[in-house]
């Protein structure tokens, strides 16, 4: 403890990494910091506990729990994927892996648990889920069962089937033991990211203020963003392919705001699953979508801005955020500036956004409890898969039951997230009723000509995107805008969704 | 509670679970390097079928951090890794014939390095047309072998004379083994010269002796250990051999450790699958649903070598029937050669392929019918003679499927719910449910017979603890915690005091692979075997000690680390006192075990013989949900029954019997391999590639073994159970058949191929709905 203090006082310069690992501070100034975390801790430190299982976020294997402030702006354990993470992404942060977990003798519940319930066969991917449910020992808001399917969806396990797993998870997740873990949170407190390092001819800097970060990229014009990583860090993992010049947005606490009101702000820096927690009672669309997005490990390093500057035809939060009618807000030393969400989107991985600008974040009207608003993935496996399609759909209609505004977005459609203006065209003005659905249906022919790959044929795509209005339409006859069935993490528009009876 | 006498049958805990879950349990990438260790890196085909003009590796030498580079020319045996036939090169060295094939191997200080000196390598290619297909292979006439055939009755007239007869196709997709742990050998060098592999294999024996071909050295120069694997299920028999010999090459020729690890592209993209299977089918039945007669044609794709498709191809059509009698009946095999990886072992071989048959013919008789499936399922059930022969004429004994059946029928409450089913697709129209039972039969053996045998190697020492040694791999399936339990029951001292040792081939020689799921079959009777040797070596000192003279030392009890007689409990004498006082009395404390199973044989030529020992049975009920306007699916209920005869370890095989049991479904359902136009996978990675995750598997999942049924002739009447249980996903695949029926007009034949991905489920669904 009292070392800590020490080092926290005299801060070490700010090109040396600088993180806790298993309860002690590491500092390392010989490293690339595009070094991932899993190569770090395996390579270097030989704590061969976490495995590499597909260096792309996939499979879990290298989850280990790193402390952030949790919702109620508490610290809180969040497992996140190692494999992801380059090291000034910890910068400042306590980082703990599966070696830490048995305390002398003892071991931690989650590993009990794992193997009182057999739940490790070959054992390659335990490491990992003892990681999951590590975190899950120590959440205080698990209250659904789906909740425990969302804690784990992001650990492949090829061996048991699962049944062990989810006994194991059962028999923790949220029994909040007051441990060793407990009592080293208040002093695990993530502190500043700030980081700087430029030599090689690689550059990586974590500014912390927006005069660091406009001095930054007056001076590295066309350097790359990143946050959470989960998208920009594959180009490391997966094609060996190293970013020149890195600026980190994650040290800009500004961005990371999620502030309620008449219009909603959603900072870009905002993680997918703080967005999880800030959408459920305010904007159930969204938080639908976030619980089919991705696993949990990747929304907690996964952010907003992210999701919406890859610009992916296939990234879930365009659609539902076009359909409620979101404006991105952008930034640059100039000064700030709003466009529609959908004028965001300038083409296949294109965005409006200029030369040394940033998102901000988007703001989203409320949604008034009589508005129909729902969104739908579909996908080839329900969780943890990328959309074959994704839709926001939102529909106002007047007391005289007449359409009176009709937002239907769609991803996986087209080269970039895409209104059906003739399916909107077609139910304006008429009653909402299945016969006006039905022509509607059929009038979004006339708006998409999707592609065939491996995650649907165009086929396959066009009929899913019309039965999505159709489904819409019977769902939100049931209520206007649909949640998650309690007790049901069932797939969208099966029955457990559909209909509440 | 009283302690039990032996942990055989007990629900003990996986042997290294705690080691799992805390990260020690290491796996070869986690060996700590050795010192000057490097690392390695392939460089393989970008196309599919290919000319090999020029390999130039000058400038890849040139790169800061490369030691060697490696292609044919520097194999000093043999350039092959054929495991039966030799038809599959380590190195390509005029012909590449898969998009992916090894034509060199890059050695290096660092993986960086390596990627650049694989970049630097020049290859000059000049294509060939390539045959990417089973059908591409038909329509040119490409095959690797052809008519394996089962035939017995007269097929054609029994179709002829059938009141009902149809015809059609069933297809199965592959499936990517997706072990988490992907393929990884080190090799050190030792005194010699020899080596130390450390690989993660299911058949350290064959991995010595390929790597002996290669290298061209007796296997005497070779150890290959296997710590554990993380996961093989099949991909680890055949396919870990190239690696390894790469990296034994690299040792060779550098004179240091090198590892070969691929990661998780590369293997998805290098290594062999499950074979994908296309059959057509003439069948006939009776009105009320006998299966009277069937032929059919089934083609598997090999890839580009033979590797052990034969015998997988023969597996498939030893299981067209899975548990029907069919009176007349031929059977016909090919194997199409392709230019895609060489498919291999995949839980199952061929089996669950052949099964898939005949499941969709028996869900398809049921819809053309109208008939309730489980009733016309059960019907055709092997019986008492003249209904008991196979189409191999192998007799089947002991059937236990009306058993199965009626148990699992009654404690699922199928006939309840099959009314609640009905119910709901009444009041649903864009959901309906689904329900069916299915059975499985399972043939247990290696089909190439000599492949049955075992050895075993248990060394105690003089503080009464113990080292089991035994031919068999650990790779999840809890073989290592049954041969503890075998060691420890015969030596009769606690668990605790037994240690099971790497598997390695210095210890126990000449061993067959961890497969057809004959581990604990084979090595438990080694085992047994060994453990007996030192026990009754044991006896006369532990008599002496306790004073019992003559035929009474007969009478002794060996339990829980202590001796005695019966009649005296309370007069025991501590194991570690006997084996103290063995070893002052100069006795051998170490022995070694061996087992062959006995009677079993087959000729290919005739299509005859008893190529299994028994057969495991299972059946399974599985309840689906299927979305009409996505055609997404839930399984929300399954029961499974399997018969693993008297069970070593419950526990054990009862996650055995789930786990197998979502990886059919996965394979039936969400995995899906699609290779392009030029042969690229592009499903190469999890991000593509969906095999089931945790939501998927059933909340409502119930699993139980079946009491009371031991085997015969078995270790401990126990039957086999790695394999089996994959074939009761079928019942997922008719539920489905069952629940997209429901969206048209009965009597009508549902078409549904395989895997049942949400998108054939909704053309499914379409075709159901069409007036
Ligand atoms: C395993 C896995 C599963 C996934 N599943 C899904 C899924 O289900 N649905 C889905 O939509 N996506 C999915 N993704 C993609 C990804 O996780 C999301 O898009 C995520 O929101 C990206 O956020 P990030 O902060 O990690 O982005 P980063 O990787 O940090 O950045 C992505 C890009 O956005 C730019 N950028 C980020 N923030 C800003 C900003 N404020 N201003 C300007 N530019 C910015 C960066 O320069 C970079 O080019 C998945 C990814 C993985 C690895
Ligand atoms: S290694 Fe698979 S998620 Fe990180
Ligand atoms: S235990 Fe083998 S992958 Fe989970």
């Amino acid at each position: 403890m009292a070392r800590r203090a020490q080092l926290g006082q005299s801060l070490p310069p700010m090109n040396t990494l600088r993180f806790n690992l298993n309860g002690q501070w590491i500092e390392e100034s010989g490293l690339a910091p595009t070094t991932t975390l899993l190569r770090y801790l395996r390579d270097v430190r030989g704590l061969t506990g976490t495995k590499e299982g597909c260096a792309e976020g996939d499979c879990g294997a290298c989850s280990v729990a790193v402390v952030e402030n949790g919702p109620d702006g508490a610290p809180a354990y969040r497992a996140v994927n190692a494999c992801l993470l380059l090291l000034p992404m910890v910068q400042g942060k306590h980082v703990v892996t599966v070696e830490a977990l048995k305390q002398g003798e003892a071991y931690h519940p989650a590993q009990q648990a794992m193997a009182a319930a057999l739940g490790s066969q070959c054992g390659y991917c335990t490491p990992g889920i003892v990681m999951s449910l590590f975190e899950a020992t120590y959440r205080k808001d698990l209250k659904q069962p789906w909740q425990l399917d969302d804690q784990l969806c992001g650990n492949l396990c090829r061996c048991t089937g699962y049944r062990p797993i989810r006994d194991a998870a059962t028999a923790v997740a949220g029994t909040c033991p007051k441990d060793a873990f407990v009592a080293a949170l208040p002093a695990s407190r993530p502190t500043s990211m700030a980081f700087h390092r430029e030599d090689e001819g690689q550059l990586f800097v974590t500014p912390t203020t927006f005069d660091e970060l406009w001095a930054v990229l007056d001076e590295h014009p066309d350097a790359r963003f990143v946050v959470g990583g989960t998208d920009l860090s594959l180009e490391i993992t997966k094609r060996f392919q190293v970013p020149p010049r890195l600026i980190s947005l994650e040290g800009l606490s500004e961005l990371h705001t999620l502030r309620e009101g008449a219009t909603h702000l959603l900072g870009s820096g905002a993680t997918l699953s703080e967005l999880e927690d800030f959408s459920a009672a305010r904007l159930p669309p969204v938080h639908r979508m976030l619980r089919y997005f991705a696993a949990r490990q990747i929304k907690h390093r996964g952010t907003v801005g992210g999701n919406l500057c890859t610009a992916s035809p296939i990234g879930d939060l365009p659609p539902v955020l076009i359909s409620l009618g979101a404006t991105a807000v952008l930034r640059s030393r100039r000064g700030e500036r709003r466009l529609a969400l959908e004028d965001f989107f300038t083409g296949y991985r294109k965005t409006a956004l200029e030369p040394k600008e940033v998102l901000i974040g988007v703001e989203v009207p409320a949604l008034p409890p009589t508005t129909r608003a729902a969104a739908y993935k579909v996908s080839k496996r329900r969780e943890l898969d990328i959309s074959a399609v994704s839709a926001g759909m939102l529909v106002e209609v007047s007391a005289a039951n007449v359409v009176t505004r009709a937002r239907l977005a769609f991803g996986g459609m087209a080269a970039t997230t895409k209104r059906a203006a003739h399916a909107e065209a077609a139910l304006l003005g008429q009653a909402w009723t299945e016969a006006a659905v039905e022509l509607a249906a059929k009038a979004m022919a006339n708006d998409f000509t999707p592609m065939s790959d491996h995650r649907g044929s165009a086929p396959y795509r066009s009929l899913v995107a019309a039965n999505l209005l159709r489904g819409f339409f019977d769902e939100t006859s049931v209520t206007p805008q649909p949640r998650l069935a309690p007790g049901h993490a069932a797939t969208v528009l099966t029955h457990e969704e559909v209909r509440h009876d | 509670m009283t302690e039990p006498t032996s942990p055989l049958r007990q629900a003990l805990l996986h042997e290294s679970g705690l080691k799992h879950a805390t990260g020690e349990a290491r796996y070869v990438d986690d060996w700590p390097a050795p010192p000057g260790m490097l690392v390695a890196q392939v460089v393989t085909s970008r196309v599919a079928h290919a000319k090999l003009q020029r390999v130039d590796a000058s400038a890849a030498l040139a790169v800061k951090g490369v030691v060697a580079v490696l292609t044919a020319k520097d194999v000093p045996g043999t350039n092959d890794v054929g495991p039966v036939i030799h038809d599959e090169e380590l190195f390509a060295h005029d012909t590449v014939r898969f998009l992916g094939q090894s034509i060199a191997v890059v050695i290096g200080e660092s993986y960086e390095a390596c990627r650049a000196g694989v970049a630097a390598v020049k290859v000059e290619l000049e294509a060939l047309p390539a045959v990417l297909s089973i059908d591409q292979a038909i329509e040119h006439q490409s095959y690797l072998s052809r008519d394996h055939r089962l035939t017995r009755g007269d097929s054609k007239a029994a179709l002829a004379n059938a009141p009902v007869r149809f015809q059609g196709e069933v297809v199965t997709g592959g499936q990517d083994h997706f072990y988490l742990e992907t393929q990884c050998t080190l090799a050190i060098p030792e005194e010699g010269p020899a080596l130390r592999l450390i690989s993660s294999t299911q058949h350290p024996s064959e991995v010595q002796t390929i790597v002996a071909h290669v290298l061209g050295w007796g296997r005497h120069q070779l150890v290959v250990e296997v710590p554990r694997m993380g996961g093989g299920f099949g991909g680890k028999e055949t396919q870990a051999a190239p690696y390894a010999a790469m990296a034994a090459l690299g040792a060779l020729k550098t004179g240091r450790p090198v590892k070969v690890w691929l990661n998780r592209d590369q293997d998805m993209m290098w290594t062999g699958k499950r074979h994908p299977f296309k059959t057509r089918f003439d069948v006939g039945f009776s009105t009320d649903g006998q299966l009277l007669a069937l032929e059919a044609e089934l083609f598997a794709d090999a890839g580009f070598s033979t590797d052990l498709s034969r015998a997988i191809l023969d597996r498939a059509l030893f299981h067209i029937d899975n548990g029907y009698f069919i009176p007349d009946v031929t059977v016909t095999g090919h194997l199409a050669k392709t230019n895609l990886p060489s498919n291999t072992a995949f839980r199952g071989f061929g089996g669950p392929q052949g099964m898939a048959v005949i499941e969709d013919i028996m869900s398809r008789a049921a819809e053309r019918l109208g008939l309730e499936a489980s009733a016309l399922r059960r019907k055709n059930f092997y019986g008492a003679a003249p209904r008991n022969v196979t189409p191999f004429w192998q007799e089947v004994k002991d059937c236990r499927l009306e058993r199965l059946f009626s148990e699992l029928l009654s404690t699922s409450e199928y006939t309840r719910r099959l009314g609640e089913v009905a119910g709901f697709n009444q009041a649903h129209r864009h959901a309906k449910r689904g329900l069916a039972i299915t059975p499985v039969k399972f043939g247990i053996s290696f089909t190439t017979s000599f492949l049955n045998q075992a050895g075993a190697f248990v060394v105690v020492y003089a503080d009464g603890s113990v080292q089991l040694n035994h031919g068999g791999t650990e790779m999840g399936q809890g073989l290592h915690t049954k041969m503890l339990a075998v060691c420890a029951h015969e030596l009769g001292v606690r668990p605790e005091r037994v240690r099971v040792m790497t598997t390695a081939t210095d210890k126990v020689p000449n061993t067959s692979a961890t497969a057809a799921s004959s581990g604990s079959d084979l090595n438990g009777f080694a085992v047994k075997h060994a453990a007996e040797t030192v026990r009754e070596r044991l006896r006369p000192v532990a008599a002496k000690l306790l004073g019992v003279a003559g035929d009474a030392a007969k009478a002794l009890v060996f339990e829980n680390g202590r001796v005695f007689l019966p009649s005296t409990p309370a007069q025991a004498v501590p194991f570690e006192k006997v084996t103290h006082e063995a070893y002052l009395a100069q006795v051998s404390l170490s022995a070694t075990g061996y087992y062959r199973t006995p009677d079993i044989h087959f000729d290919r030529a005739t299509g005859r013989g008893k190529p299994f020992h028994y057969f495991a049975y299972g059946a399974a009920v599985s309840e689906v949900e299927v979305s009409g306007l996505t055609g997404e699916h839930r399984l929300r209920r399954v029961d499974l029954l399997a018969d693993v005869g008297a069970s070593l370890v419950p526990s054990i095989d009862k996650g055995q019997v789930e786990g197998a049991f979502i990886q059919g479904w996965g394979w039936l359902t969400c995995e899906e391999l699609r290779v392009d136009d030029k042969g690229f996978l592009r499903t190469h990675s999890p991000d593509t590639y969906k095999v089931p995750a945790f939501g998927d598997a059933p909340v409502d999942f119930r699993v139980a073994l079946l009491e009371n049924a031991p085997q015969d002739g078995t270790i401990h009447g126990s039957k086999a159970v790695g394999e089996p249980p994959l074939m009761l996903a079928l019942s997922a695949v008719a539920a489905l058949r069952h629940a997209v029926s429901a969206f048209g007009k009965p009597g009508r034949e549902v078409v549904l191929p395989m895997p049942c991905t949400p998108e054939t489920v909704l053309f499914a669904v379409e075709a159901a709905r069409r007036p």
